[in-house]
């Protein structure tokens, strides 16, 4: 490929590619996000390729591995363009009937249909399904389409028009006001406004600058960084060029967790491409500009997604952060100016300058612009990646989206802010979601997960969860967090445990706002959040543990038996012969009992029991 | 040992030996050998120019380092937030009692180390665990209990 030397060559390039795939009479997406690749999408792209090679029939249709379509509960899924017929959990020994019936023919095949689970009715195309069909994408809209391994596919979408668009005629100083005035915030967690970040970093003193993408994303359950960067790398490249030009900035660095191998590769190879299609690298489109890109991994720690930290850790020094009383704009890495945005917020950046900053604006609320994806999962029925417009009602994101709980079990509360944020309970379900009435509520946004609950979650569980999470994830360069943090775990711990006293609820109130007040870090800062989310809204199962010693959702271990009910029991002994502890007597044909001192509570009784004659008490 | 050394060398020569590359040379050294051996700390340490102390601290901040060897078979229970409502620490519990690890432990002849991952991004298919790379989706217990006796015939 010869470099790109001017915006004409960009759209003539466009051109071609659109030419070049005419004759393709049909698509075949198959998803190959994290969680279809860990049931085998891999295997169904082979196989796609080799019944249509077989038939002869590979040049006419194309199989396409995509990013993450987010639908990530119907996995693996195909969907065959142009009609967007969208099959769901496929495998592959299906593959040979769908070339067969969907592709060389125009049938539908019924049995790989989604199943409306409230109406019981089948849904033949992608965009009828509720889950698709109530969301508001924008910045993830391309990603389940996307030719993951093609930047042509990316350029054939009208890709990299928005970098052509600022370099044939923006300045830097137009393209900062665009954001501005779009309202962008960071989607990384703090929700700062990115156009006024990128403002102070032009503006502060050094001849070098740096651009960096966060994609540490290290909040469990939130997965939306690692599917935006592998399944639509070039569009975070995009945004990220755009930004050094309005910056100043000639190199840049995309910090990815190691976890994420994908992602590393994908972004690796999409700046390789970049470089090579005169994208990336000297003189861009033939300008002046010019930019270097690499990739760093980062090694699983937690802390190392917060600015000051991250950076430490390109240097090559522990990622512990400093106070932030110098900002990182103006002392970022290396001492120099840096310019820190999460993956989410670049995304977004591309639309902006496409489509003007007063058409972002005119989404979402009054102080929290364009939308925000979030990540579903826990105890819902549709999990998945949801995009939707700030202030979204939860209700709206939990059901109507979300598909309700599953099991017919009611809806308790919903985590988000990862572990720097809280819980929202089920009496708020109407709370419309954006930065300040997360905030109201005693959680954040965070990088947007959102982890439903139901009435088999219990809350301090779920404390003792985040607690454990961040005693191991401190970095321990202040006290209050090091030690301060550990006290409330070993509270909490101790309230799960049946050993808590009376008076152990208001310390470790007494802790969370200390905590609070004297930290470091945002880690330390917002460690006390779960706790006091959940004692806000859910006091009355911490009194349970503390002073009835129960818990009322029957998960704590200590605090719960294991019981037979001697009505249901029929004695054909299956538990018995199952309990790797032996804990289950009885003779055949009557009824069993579990000798509690022996039960470890695994609950491979409970799951073997034909009968559902075994209960906690 | 001579062999580790050339190794080690040829990892830091992909690299470069600057202090920056520090980290992604030891991801590798870790990934190649399945642990940091003792001497290739002090040998990162001689060619970037810094004290042992430096290369030793970093290799104990970050979880994914190991400094001792560590088994033929990982086991990784995801205890990410989706995991952990869905059950996950009663998959732990069956671990541990079955082969007598904690996280982060190895058996005596090298076969298993079982750790914990803080989030692996199947959530939808969670709890999951994950076995030297092979996602097993929508564990329960008696799942486990199976799959644990699986991989003790494996690695025997
Ligand atoms: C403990 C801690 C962990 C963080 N983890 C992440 C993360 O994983 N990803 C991320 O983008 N931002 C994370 N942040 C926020 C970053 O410090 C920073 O604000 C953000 O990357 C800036 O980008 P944004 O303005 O586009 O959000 C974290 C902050 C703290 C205090």
């Amino acid at each position: 490929m010869e470099r790109l030397k001017s915006i004409q060559d960009l759209d003539a390039l466009r051109q071609q590619i659109i030419e070049r795939r005419r004759h393709i009479r049909k698509r075949i997406r198959v998803c190959n996000g994290t969680g279809c690749h860990s049931q085998g999408a891999e295997r169904l792209v082979d196989a796609f390729n080799r019944v249509l090679e077989e038939r002869g029939v590979a040049r006419d249709f194309l199989v396409v591995p995509t990013g993450c379509n987010g639908f990530c509960a119907a996995g693996p899924i195909v969907v065959i363009e142009p009609e967007e017929i969208f099959y769901q959990r496929v495998k592959a020994d299906q593959v040979e009937a769908i070339v067969e019936r969907s592709v060389l023919a125009d049938e539908v095949i019924e049995e790989l249909l989604y199943v409306d689970p409230t109406t019981g009715e089948k849904i033949v195309h992608e965009y009828e399904i509720p889950f698709f069909a109530k969301q508001e994408r924008m910045v993830f809209k391309d990603t389940g389409s996307n030719f993951v391994r093609d930047i042509g596919d990316y350029i054939s979408r009208g890709g990299y028009s928005a970098l052509a668009k600022v370099l044939s005629g923006m300045s830097p100083e137009e393209v900062i006001e665009e954001v501005k005035m779009a309202g962008l915030r960071g989607r990384g967690g703090g929700g700062f406004p990115a156009g006024v970040k990128w403002e102070s970093c032009r503006r502060a003193h050094g001849d070098i600058k740096y651009v960096m993408c966060n994609a540490d994303e290290g909040d469990p359950g939130a997965y939306m960084d690692r599917s935006l960067l592998e399944g639509n790398p070039h569009q975070v490249l995009e945004g990220m060029i755009i930004g050094a030009y309005a910056i100043g900035a000639r190199e840049g660095y995309i910090y990815v967790r190691f976890e994420y191998p994908m992602a590393v590769k994908n972004a690796l190879w999409a700046i390789e491409q970049a470089k090579q299609y005169g994208l990336l690298g000297d003189n861009i489109l033939g300008t002046s500009f010019s930019l270097d890109m690499h990739v760093n991994r980062g090694a699983g720690a937690f802390i190392c997604g917060e600015s000051t930290a991250l950076m430490a850790s390109l240097e090559g020094k522990v990622g512990e952060p400093r106070g932030k009383h110098i900002h990182t704009v103006e002392k970022g890495l290396w001492n120099r100016p840096s310019n820190l945005n999460n993956v989410e917020t670049w995304a977004n950046v591309p639309l902006i300058i496409n489509n003007g900053g007063a058409w972002y604006a005119s989404i979402g609320t009054e102080r929290s612009k364009g939308t925000k994806i979030f990540s579903l999962v826990g105890k819902i029925n549709n999990t998945g990646l949801v995009e939707v417009a700030m202030g979204t009602p939860l209700k709206r994101i939990i059901y109507d989206i979300g598909g309700g709980i599953p099991g017919g079990r009611r809806f308790k509360a919903v985590q988000t802010g990862g572990p720097s944020g809280g819980c929202v309970p089920d009496r708020m379900i109407d709370l419309p979601v954006d930065f300040e009435k997360l905030k109201e509520a005693g959680s954040m946004m965070g990088s947007g997960g959102m982890i439903v609950m139901d009435e088999e979650t219990c809350m301090v569980d779920v404390a003792r969860y985040f607690l454990n999470f961040l005693v191991e994830e401190s970095c321990g360069k202040c006290i209050p967090c090091r030690v301060g943090v550990k006290r409330m775990h070993e509270l909490v711990v101790g309230m799960c445990e049946g050993r808590a006293q009376p008076g152990d609820i208001e310390k470790l109130e007494e802790l969370c706002y200390t905590i609070r007040e004297t930290a470091l870090c945002g880690l330390g800062k917002s460690a006390p959040n779960p706790v006091l989310s959940t004692l806000k809204y859910f006091r009355d199962e911490y009194e349970a543990h503390v002073h009835e010693k129960r818990c009322p959702a029957k998960i704590c271990k200590p605090l719960i038996r294991y019981v037979i009910d001697t009505d249901k029991c029929t004695g054909c002994g299956l538990c018995r012969r199952r309990c790797p502890e032996n804990a289950i007597i009885g003779a055949k044909k009557e009824c069993h009992c579990i000798d509690e001192e022996v039960c470890v509570r695994c609950g491979i009784c409970i799951e073997t029991c034909k009968f559902k004659a075994i209960y906690i008490e | 040992m001579e062999n580790i050394l050339q190794d080690v060398d040829a990892i830091i020569d992909r690299w470069g030996a600057k202090p920056e590359s520090l980290l992604q040379i030891m991801l590798d050294v870790n990934h190649h050998f399945n642990y940091l051996p003792r001497e290739s700390i002090v040998r990162i340490a001689q060619c970037l120019g810094m004290p042992v102390s430096h290369v030793y601290s970093v290799a104990t901040f970050f979880k994914v380092f190991s400094l001792t060897p560590r088994g033929r078979t990982i086991v990784h229970v995801c205890t990410g937030t989706a995991c952990h409502v869905r059950g996950a620490p009663k998959l732990l519990d069956r671990v541990r009692q079955d082969l007598g690890l904690d996280p982060g432990q190895t058996t005596e002849d090298l076969a298993i180390t079982l750790e914990t991952v803080n989030c692996v991004g199947a959530c939808a298919s969670a709890p999951v665990v994950v076995v030297n790379g092979e996602t097993h989706s929508e564990m329960t217990p008696n799942k486990m209990a199976a799959l644990v006796k699986e991989i003790e015939k494996q690695s025997a």
